[in-house]
Formats: C-alpha cells, structure tokens, sequence
C-alpha cells in the first residue's frame, strides 16, 4: 500500500518523466496551487512552460478543530501546468475503472481567473480538476493553458481505504494526524477565535499600499527586468490570504464582501499588467533568457 | 445520383445539460434540401442525412443593365464588365438585361465551405479557445472531425484539426483510430463501446437500474444519459447503520453528489444504491468497491454535519441570522423572520405557526445546509424534530418552502400552510416594495414560483383569507394573474370561465374555485350557452342605452312574455345553482322574440332596461356571463 508520500513521490515521478519541471512549494499563503507565481504569472504570455509542485494550501474557513474527516485547514495540492496544451491533454489507462468528466468551471473573483474544465470522477471519486485557463489577472491568456491539480490527502486516503485523512499513513509507521493535526488544531482556534480582526484589517491595508506603491513605481524605473513585480504579487497573495482570514473571522459583512474582492482583484489584475509588460519589455530588451 | 452525408465532431466531454440544445441547432444545418437526422454522446456531435445531390442544378441568373436611353456605349461597358458581348444584352422595360448562366457546384465543395460555418456558428451558454487567443472557439476542444459525402471526405480544418473518415471509440475500452464508411458508422462505434442513439443509451439505463431496484428519477436518468457513452449499471451497498440519518440527507448525498439512484425496499430506503458507469462491467467488484468508499465517506460527512449541528440548537441560532443576508435591500433572515412571526401572527397562526416562523431559518446557519442547500426547511424540520419542538413546529418547518413547483404539493398541517404563505407573502412583499418586480422571464429571485405558491396554498387549503387583505396594488394584480394562470393551467378550466368568474371580482381563492366549478358545471347544459348569450345581448343592451339604474315598477310590466319573465328570475335565490338560471332561457327567448325593449314610452323603456338590469345583476354575482364565448362568437377567442 501506498503512503502519503509514496503518492506524492509518484506523482512527481509521473510528470517529471513527461518532461515537466518539478518546482518546489511557494513559501507565501496561498488558498489554492493556482495562485502561486509559478502558474498565476507564467500563464500569461506566449512562453512555452510546464511545471508541477506540490503546494500546502490554506483555507481558514475551511478548518474544523482537526474533528471533520475530510475538511482540512490546509491541504496538499498537486498542481500541474502545461502550456500551452498537449493536443489531447488527458491520458488515462484504466481499463478496469470507471471514468467520468463532469462539466466544472473554476473561476477566481479575487484573481480576475476563470477557466472552464471538469472533475476527472474516478469510480465516483473525485481524482483531479482539469481547467482550460482562459483569463487570468483580467487577461485574455495567448495561449490556453491546461491546469491539472490533485487533492492529495483525498487521492491517498482514498487509495488507502481509510475513513478519515487523520489515520491514513503519510510515511510507514507515520499517521497524517502526528504530522498535522496540532497544526488543524491550532489554527482553527486561531483562525476562528483570535486573529484580532483590527489588526488584521490594518494589516490587510498595509499590504495593499505596498502593493500600490510597487505596481505605481514600474512606469518610472529604467531597468525595467530588476523592477520587483514579484514583489509586488507577494503583497497581493498577503492581501488575499488576509481576506480568507477576515471571511474566517466572520468579520466581512456581504455588502462589504464585494468591495474586499474588488480590491484585492485590483492589485491582481495591475500586477498581471506589469508582469507582461515586463515580459514583452524583456523579449524587446534580450535582457534576460 | 444521391449521397448521403455524415459528420462527427470530435471533442473533450461536453456538459450533458448543453448537448440537447446544440443538436436541434445542428438539425437545421443547410444539407442541401436533405433532413438531418442528429444525435450525441458526451464526445460526439453527428449530423446525419440522406439523399444529398452530388450538385446543385445550373440556373439562371438575370442582371439588371443600365436604361435603354443611356446608349450603346454603357451597354456595351455593362456586358464587358459582366463577362459577355453585347448582343447577349436583351431589352426588358426600359433597361438592359444580361441572363446569366450560373453552372451548379459540387455538394462536396458547397459543404467544404459551409461546414466549418455551421460547427462554429453553434450557439452554446459558454465557449473556450483551446489552442490561442485567436484560434476557434467552441463549446469544449475539438480533437477530430469526420466529415464523408458519399464516400468522399468532405476537406474541412477547424483549429489545426482536419476532417477524415477516422473516429474514435470509448475512450478506454475503444480503439482511438477507427476507419469508418457512413454505412458501418454507427456499428463500428457500437464495437468500440460507444452508443451513439441518446435513447438507447437511456433505455439501458433504465432497465437496467430498474432491474438492480433502482428509484429511477428522470432528471437524473437524463443527466447520465449524456455523460456516458456505454452507460452500465451496477448496485452497491452501504452499512444499514447509516440508515439513522434522514433518508432526506441521504438520498441527497446519493443523487446530486454523486450521481446515485437510491433503492427502497417495503420499509424505506435500503442500504443499497445504483451507479450508472461509463463502462462496459465490473467484473473485479473494483468500481463497486470504490463508489462505496466514497459514499462512505459523504455519509460519514453528513453524519459529521449533524452531530455538530446539534451542538446548537435551532432556537439559539436566531440572533445568528442577523449576519446572513436576504437580500441587499431587505436586510438580514433575523429581520425577515421578525416579519414572517408578525405576519403569521396576523394571519391568525397559533403558538406553534409563530414558534415555527421564528426557528424556520434559523437551519440557514448548520453546516448541513451550508453543504447540503436543497435541504434548506427539511433540515431544519428534521432538527426542530430532534430537539424536541412539538410536532406541530417541526413539521410546518420542514414544510415550509412547498410547493416547490405547480406539481410539488402543499404543506399539509395548517400550521405549515399559513407559515409556506407568510414566507412567500413576506418575501413578494418586501421585492415589490423595493421595486424587484420580475419583468419578462427576469425573475431571479423566483417570486412568480412564490405566488404561485402562494395561489396553490389558497385554493388547495382552503384558507380564507381575502385576496386584497393579502395584496394591494401591482403585487394584488401579480397575484391576479398567478390566479388566471392556476386555474386555466393547472385546473384545466377555460379561460373564457376564469375570466367570467375573475371579472366580477375576486374575495377568497376558495370562492373563486366554487364559482369556477360552478360554472363549469352548468357550462355543458344546453340552456347555459344560449342563455349566457342572452345575457350577452342584455349587457349591449344597456350599453347602448347608456343605462344608468332604476328600480323595476311591477305594475308597468306588459303580461305575458315580460310578467313570466319577471316572476320567473325574481323567485330564483341570487346565489343559487346556475342550473336554475339556465332553466330561464326559454322566458328570455320569449322576451326577446315577443316584446319589444326600445318601446315607444320612455316610461316602459326605461322600466324594462330596468328589469334586464335588475336580472342581469341578480346572476352576476358568480360571473359575468358576457365573458362566456359563445358558438355564436368564437372568432374572438
């Protein structure tokens, strides 16, 4: 039987014999694989890539005290990027399966990303999400890429016929509770019972003038491939997970949710801007390979 | 010689809800006067069709040249420029025409030319590029394109994809490369486990769930119909102990998460379900196995949610309704709810009706509806249950969002009916008030399916609540209409009737309902058309006459006819059977043939426009007869 990691190493495996870079995981909070620098930017423009990583994922909202089987604070996604998109994408030898793609569009108002995909149901499991990206950042994207991500906790508890994420083996001898559960814990405390909201609402303005501050200094700047719009797309992944926390929090009312998003799709949509803009600069320029 | 015609569009997996609606586009693709026949699988798009020509007739084509007067020089400049000599020019009127021949073409070119047009020309609710910004756009990728005249290859290239005679099988147990002929399509793919018939695909569906005890539901049926290709059935079991969950939760779970029929057996739900597969069997028990661990751990899910649920009663989660919103306008559920308990209150709703209104959205706040949004008032039924509400609340908020449709029934505890009501009242109320009135099929937030309810709950409970007790103004002429539309639609009566009875004027919804059925009672007996008839002509009558009112003097009635008459309609009770006022006609008829209502004396005029008057409103209390379309009549329907 497979572990966790055995799961995770053989995913990696898979994809980095389909000539794939394996990145590594961004070490900012992202609510999804999908916002990180590796897919949010590289999707843009017409440069060929294709990445996988595993990225730890966090959901304030989304946390249980460690006490729901399924619903996790932060899980382990598999995110797989190919651009532009192999002529037929999905490849699947399972003949003794049953397979299904079920329409599932994803879309990220604070993003400015939509794409339109399925959930890959494997014997009525959901395996994976397959996205067509068609915007990102508010840009209409060159090429289309194809996004694959994985849940990896629910893969692996699935293929370990196990009824909780909590007891399935993430190493021989090792349960995934020992490695994480204290982290479920806490930040559910956290998240739900202490973040002081004031703070937080400061914080979140905080980040958010940084930001602005870096998407306005662009223009100006001679060397146009130093300019750190990453930056500036770290305030923006700040900003975002400080929304989720707020949300978590119950402290964003509905009529002031809409303004909250806007204002975080805002500095996505600008830093989106600049990253292209840099990019075509750099391709004008021959500044950097 | 005639030809048929196929093609295929190959793609990824097409929504299933989208595919009905693009085929009976498809099926009015340009054949060249052939029918196209169309079906799909969730990876296929085929327009079929027989009997295409090879090509189009040659024809003629008339062009009209400059005026006779503008001489020879234009003319000549007009047959140069047409491709022709001048002597081919003939005069028609005043001008110059130039017949044309117009040789027919190829179907095979005509459709190489059409055929990209009317792929992409396919309107769908959503579309996607797949190869860059400015490649095509379709519903989902296009991946292969077969596209035979005959036995010829239509040339057509969408999207870097070039039509040929090759299709592809069922994605795992098909080969990917099939050579085809129009003649061996469809068997070749039967081979290659795809059913290409959208029928066939969801008779085996059926039977063979029914076959495993399957409760078949046909939107379900219709979804895995177009998100299989060789749809099989196969039954799984879960543990019994999960039967402790409502059946609600659990057929939820079973049909809209993942797909499931549920089983019943004699006493309920049975630990089992049906999963319709996109494959050919399950010889090693593998899928089975697999979809009963994920059902497992839905219900374990669900049965997580209640536990947690319970740790905060319905009662203490009122104040918590004030963080989530009804509408932007209308504020928070805590100030709907204060509104609902008013009104129910109003309404007249006993302790229990109010004990219902103020705990019927307090489920909003469990983690069950939060995942489970269908189950919105049966779950918060079921909780009430569970904590201990008396019967009476528990069941008139598991009620309360029925009917959910015209065919749904509605609530059956009065309790129940009057807190449906107030909800949907308040609801209706509050949208008009700030102005959200559904215009043309805008409606988002589904009031017309609100007063509908409200309608049914009225009419099929019996309540007696007057309609413009409940309504006034522009909501009071929504309900109206809602009422017209119940009773013609659902009811079945004419509208001729709804509208006789509507017109003259509307109290209860129950009164309504007896006149109607009144009405439609007497409706076939010979005397009610002719009389209804005559009431028409009475109405004219005083139209005419500009009739204003005045009470009938006994003793300036002539004898005979206008007396027998009088006698006759003043013994009848107003509100009396219809069948009674039908028995009038022939005394109508005879007073309408024998005397004479225009009569010279003002006097006797005026007393007899006074009488018709005095009958006509005798018996209109349960309808306006004018209403009633008469045989004589009928082009005004």
């Amino acid at each position: 039987m497979d572990t966790f990691q055995d799961t995770v190493l053989k995913l990696k495996h898979y994809w980095a014999d389909r000539g794939t870079i394996i990145q590594e995981p961004y070490d900012v909070e992202v609510g999804a694989g999908t916002m990180c620098p590796e897919t949010f930017l590289r999707v843009l423009g017409p440069k060929p890539y294709r990445v996988a990583y595993v990225q730890p994922s966090r959901r304030p909202a989304d946390g249980r005290y460690g006490e729901n089987p399924n619903r996790l604070y932060k899980h382990q996604q598999l995110q797989v990027i190919l651009k532009p998109t192999p002529d037929e994408a999905i490849g699947i030898d399972l003949s003794k399966h049953d397979i299904k793609f079920e329409e599932d569009n994803w879309e990220s108002p604070t993003l400015g990303a939509w794409g339109i995909g399925w959930q890959v149901m494997l014997d009525g499991l959901e395996i994976t999400q397959f996205t067509y990206f068609q915007q990102c950042g508010g840009i209409d994207l060159d090429l289309a890429p194809a996004e694959l991500t994985y849940g990896l906790e629910r893969i692996s508890a699935f293929l370990q016929g196990v009824d909780s994420v909590y007891d399935m083996l993430w190493a021989p001898g090792v349960k995934y509770s020992e490695v994480r559960l204290a982290d479920e814990v806490q930040f559910s405390v956290y998240n739900f019972e202490m973040a002081n909201v004031d703070r937080l609402w400061r914080l979140l303005g905080e980040y958010e003038a940084e930001c602005k501050e870096l998407l306005a200094g662009y223009e100006k700047y001679p060397e146009k491939h130093r300019y750190p719009v990453l930056a500036a797309y770290d305030q923006v992944l700040k900003c975002s997970h400080l929304f989720n926390l707020l949300d978590a929090r119950g402290a964003i009312s509905v009529t002031e949710r809409v303004g909250v998003i806007k204002r975080v799709r805002d500095l996505a949509v600008g830093t989106a801007k600049i990253w292209a803009a840099q990019q075509s600069d750099q391709q004008s320029e021959g500044a950097l390979a | 010689m005639s030809l048929d015609f196929l093609l295929e569009i190959g793609t990824e997996e097409i929504p299933h809800w989208m595919i009905p609606g693009a085929l009976a586009q498809l099926a009015k693709m340009d054949l060249l006067g052939a029918t196209a026949r169309v079906d799909a699988t969730p990876r296929r798009l085929v327009v079929r069709a027989q009997g295409l020509p090879e090509r189009t007739p040659d024809s003629e084509q008339i062009v009209k040249g400059p005026p006779i007067t503008a001489g020879d020089k234009a003319a000549e400049g007009f047959a140069k420029k047409q491709g022709a000599d001048a002597s081919a020019l003939r005069k028609a009127g005043n001008y110059y025409e130039l017949v044309k021949k117009v040789s027919g073409r190829a179907a095979l070119d005509i459709l190489a030319e059409s055929l990209p047009g009317a792929i992409l020309g396919v309107q769908w609710p959503k579309t996607m590029y797949w190869t860059d910004r400015s490649g095509p756009r379709f519903i989902r990728p296009i991946r292969w394109l077969v596209a035979l005249l005959g036995d010829q290859v239509i040339p057509v290239e969408i999207g870097g994809v070039r039509s040929g005679n090759v299709t592809r099988g069922h994605r795992i147990l098909g080969a990917s490369s099939i050579p085809v002929t129009i003649a061996n399509y469809e068997s070749e793919l039967r081979k290659n486990f795809v059913i290409l018939a959208a029928h066939e695909r969801r008779h085996k569906i059926e039977k063979e769930g029914a076959a495993l005890g399957a409760k078949l539901d046909g939107d379900l049926v219709e979804t895995l119909t177009y998100i299989t290709e060789f749809p099989t059935a196969i039954k799984g079991d879960f543990d019994p102990a999960y039967l402790a969950l409502p059946a609600e939760v659990l057929t939820t779970v079973m049909r809209h998460h993942q797909k499931y029929f549920s089983v019943e057996d004699a006493i309920g739900l049975a630990p089992n379900f049906v999963a319709v597969m996109n494959t050919s069997g399950d010889p090693d028990g593998l899928v089975k196995n697999g979809n009963e661990r994920v059902l497992k751990a839905r219900f374990n899910d669900a049965r997580f949610f209640w536990n947690v649920d319970q740790a905060k009663k319905l009662a203490e989660r009122v104040d918590d309704l004030a963080k989530v919103t009804f509408q932007a306008k209308l504020g928070s559920y805590k100030e709907k709810t204060d509104r609902v308990v008013a009104l129910v209150k109003e309404l007249g709703g006993n302790a229990d009706a109010q004990r219902a209104a103020l705990l019927c959205k307090c489920d909003l706040t469990t983690e069950m509806v939060k995942e489970f949004t269908d189950l919105q008032g049966v779950v918060g039924g079921l909780y009430a249950k569970a904590q201990g509400e008396p019967e009476a609340v528990s069941r008139a908020i598991y009620e309360h969002y029925e009917p959910l449709s015209m065919d749904d029934s509605i609530p059956e505890t009065r309790e129940g009916q009057i807190l449906a009501l107030a909800d949907k009242l308040d609801t209706l109320r509050g949208c008009f008030g700030v102005g959200l009135i559904p215009s043309g099929s805008k409606d988002p937030f589904a009031l017309r399916r609100a007063a509908q309810g409200i309608v049914k709950i009225l009419v099929e409970a019996g309540l007696d609540y007057k309609l413009d007790s409940l309504a006034q103004g522009e909501l009071h002429a929504f309900l109206l209409d809602r009422v017209q539309h119940y009773f013609r639609e659902v009811r079945g009566f004419n509208y001729d009737e709804v509208n006789a009875v509507l017109k003259v004027g509307v109290t209860t919804l129950k009164d309504v309902e007896d006149r109607l059925s009144h009405v439609a009672r007497v409706r076939p007996t010979p005397n009610f058309e002719p009389l209804a008839a005559s009431f028409k002509r009475i109405n004219n009558i005083l139209k005419q006459a500009n009739f204003t009112g005045g009470a009938v003097d006994k003793s300036l009635l002539e004898a005979g006819p206008e007396n027998d008459l009088y006698e006759a309609y003043t013994k009848l009770p107003a509100n009396g059977p219809l069948e009674d006022v039908a028995e009038l006609r022939p005394l109508t008829d005879r007073f309408f043939d024998t005397v004479m209502v225009n009569a010279p004396d003002p006097k006797i005029r005026e007393n007899r426009l006074s009488m018709l008057s005095d009958m006509l409103r005798k018996f209109s209390s349960i309808a306006d007869f004018s209403e009633i379309v008469t045989s004589g009549d009928q082009t005004k329907s």
